[in-house]
């Protein structure tokens, strides 16, 4: 196995006049947690599957695990678990029959597939609901059950494609948890994300993706103190314009979305001082964040 | 592009098994409703009609009509049952409840999983199929053993025609383009090809062109095996049913292809 799982290389694909995936290039290591980071629409979910094997490329070279896809892609899948956008578990099926039949896909006997159960059943924490029909799980559940099944065959790794999206809180939280523990446990996983706070927590590198072209990639921490650096007041009401004017000599650095005004302050408290005694003015100062950086690269607001 | 088509062929001969088996599995939860479903309609066709214009129609070519109708219910069940369950259920499985998208994210192709459906859907018009005779061997219309060499022609006549339906819902859009094939190529089938009177009845060009149809070739093989008679042609009876079903078969796989995985 080599340190490299995933390998594009100036990859394209367009459908008609529209390209989806503009000459992207990147790779990721073995045992690290890559994330694909964008808006709806910035061809995150093509690109998972063009590593499944499931859209061919227009031109570039993909290797995965070792595989040339989409030509033996086949092979590559049977070390990659995946957690799709969408549920699709068998509904009327129990949650053991579900990780059975999967089991099946991979060549796996009844008696291996049951050797592995207890574990994954664990793992999601659904040891009660293994004899519940999927169709009376909850949302939450339901995801750790997939997460459980793209386990089933011990892959290298895991693609999953907005894994959290729909989620509550609390659900969402666990399957970072349990993400983190599979990370812990050495497994590469390829996250694709429009959750800023989940990038952050999880990736140990990402690539922030608008309309199917790369505009950054590195560390989450390096990404925020390279692109913005300091200190971020958020401004709601009053004109965004006239009080733009009158914190620029302070700031490094101003945008406007919306109706909220971001100004990236290295020294806040001088920006403050100016806003001082203005009425209907809210005022939220905290550390710059992967939003901001997407703001700052892209000029607008990552829809949520 | 030819690379990227061998891809998606089965990878070997034995994956399309857990697709069937899955299938086997969600069936099992609801057989007997599912297995009455099946029956009720070749079963009223062939009383309704076997009794009804059997009275009228006499004998045909030395048989009572019931007994001439019953290997033409026969090929007709299978039929019914292989495109119904393609049709319908195939579908659903690659549209609406997701099933396909999760197989494909194993280690399984797009060709395991239509060979894993048409062999389920030969299965259940072997159910069909098999059901009938059993009905008709028991109200003494046809032999025991005619049951047992009656089953390839069956299984056969499954593959055909799920595989041919297969092709359909690859191109429909939706459920309700099936009705188009369901009314101007299944249900004329049934009356072109000798499945509830002779084709030697219709005119000679109606004739050539029934010998053109798979259902004719299966009713030709199923027929006289049920009445203990000799099946003539029989090696041009399999070839064209093997044509038919592996033809449509990789067509599908490439018409799948285009639609799935763009």
């Amino acid at each position: 196995m080599s340190t490299v799982a995933i390998d594009l290389s100036c990859v394209r694909k367009s459908y008609g006049d529209k390209i989806v995936v503009d000459g992207l290039s990147f790779a990721v290591a073995s045992g690290e947690c890559f994330g694909l980071l964008g808006p709806n629409g910035a061809g995150k979910s093509t690109i998972a599957r063009m590593v499944l094997g499931m859209v061919a490329p227009d031109t570039g070279k993909m290797t995965v695990l070792g595989e040339p896809v989409p030509a033996r892609a086949r092979l590559a899948r049977a070390r990659i678990g995946v957690v799709p956008q969408f549920d699709n578990l068998e509904l009327e099926f129990t949650v053991r029959e579900n990780l059975l039949v999967f089991g099946r896909y991979f060549n796996m006997s009844a008696r291996e597939v049951e050797a592995v159960v207890p574990a994954l059943l664990e793992f999601a924490r659904l040891e009660s609901k293994a004899d519940a029909r999927v169709a009376e799980l909850s949302g939450g559940m339901k995801r750790r059950l997939t997460l459980a099944r793209a386990l089933i065959n011990d892959p290298h790794l895991l693609v999953m494609d907005e894994p959290t999206t729909g989620l509550d809180p609390h659900a969402r939280h666990l399957i970072w948890e349990r993400l983190r523990l599979l990370l812990a446990r050495g497994k590469t996983i390829l996250l694709t994300t429009h959750f800023m706070e989940e990038a952050e927590r999880l990736c140990d590198r990402l690539c922030v993706l608008e309309a199917g072209r790369k505009i950054a990639e590195g560390e989450p921490r390096a990404l925020i103190d390279e692109q913005i650096g300091c200190q971020v007041i958020e401004i709601y009401g009053g004109n965004p314009h006239e009080l733009s004017s009158l914190i620029r000599p302070y700031a490094r650095h101003i945008e406007v979305s919306g109706e909220t005004l971001f100004c990236y302050a290295p020294d806040p408290e001088q920006v403050l001082v100016q806003l001082r005694g203005r009425v209907g003015l809210r005022l939220l100062q905290r550390p710059a964040n992967l939003e901001d950086v997407f703001l700052r690269l892209t000029g607008r607001e990552m829809e949520r | 592009m030819r690379e990227g088509y061998a891809a998606v062929m089965p990878a070997n001969a034995y994956n399309w098994v857990a697709v069937w088996r899955r299938n086997f599995l969600a069936w099992r939860k609801v057989a007997l409703a599912s297995v009455l479903g099946n029956l009720a309609d070749p079963m009223t066709n062939l009383f309704g009609l076997g009794f009804g214009l059997g009275i009228i129609v006499g004998l045909i070519d030395g048989t009572s009509y019931i007994a001439f109708l019953a290997g033409g219910m026969v090929a007709t069940s299978a039929m019914t049952a292989a495109t119904f369950e393609t049709m319908y259920a195939a579908f659903a499985r690659m549209r609406a409840q997701r099933t396909w998208e999760a197989i494909l994210c194993t280690q399984l192709t797009l060709g395991d999983i239509v060979l894993g459906e048409l062999a389920w859907a030969a299965t259940k018009a072997v159910l069909a199929g098999t059901a009938i005779a059993v009905v008709a061997v028991t109200l003494g219309y046809a032999a025991w053993a005619s049951i047992i060499y009656s089953i390839p022609a069956i299984a056969i006549t499954g593959f055909v025609f799920a595989s041919l339906a297969m092709v359909v819902v690859s191109l429909a859009p939706s459920y309700d383009y099936f009705v188009f094939y369901q009314t101007l190529v299944v249900t004329p089938m049934v009356f072109l090809c000798g499945a509830v009177f002779p084709v030697s009845q219709m005119p000679s060009a109606f004739q050539r062109v029934a010998g053109l149809l798979p259902l004719a070739h299966s009713v030709d093989l199923i027929r006289p095996v049920m009445l203990g008679l000799p099946t003539g042609g029989i090696g041009l009876h399999i070839g064209a049913l093997c044509m038919y079903a592996v033809l449509p078969f990789f067509l599908s796989i490439a018409l799948f292809r285009r639609r799935l995985m763009r």
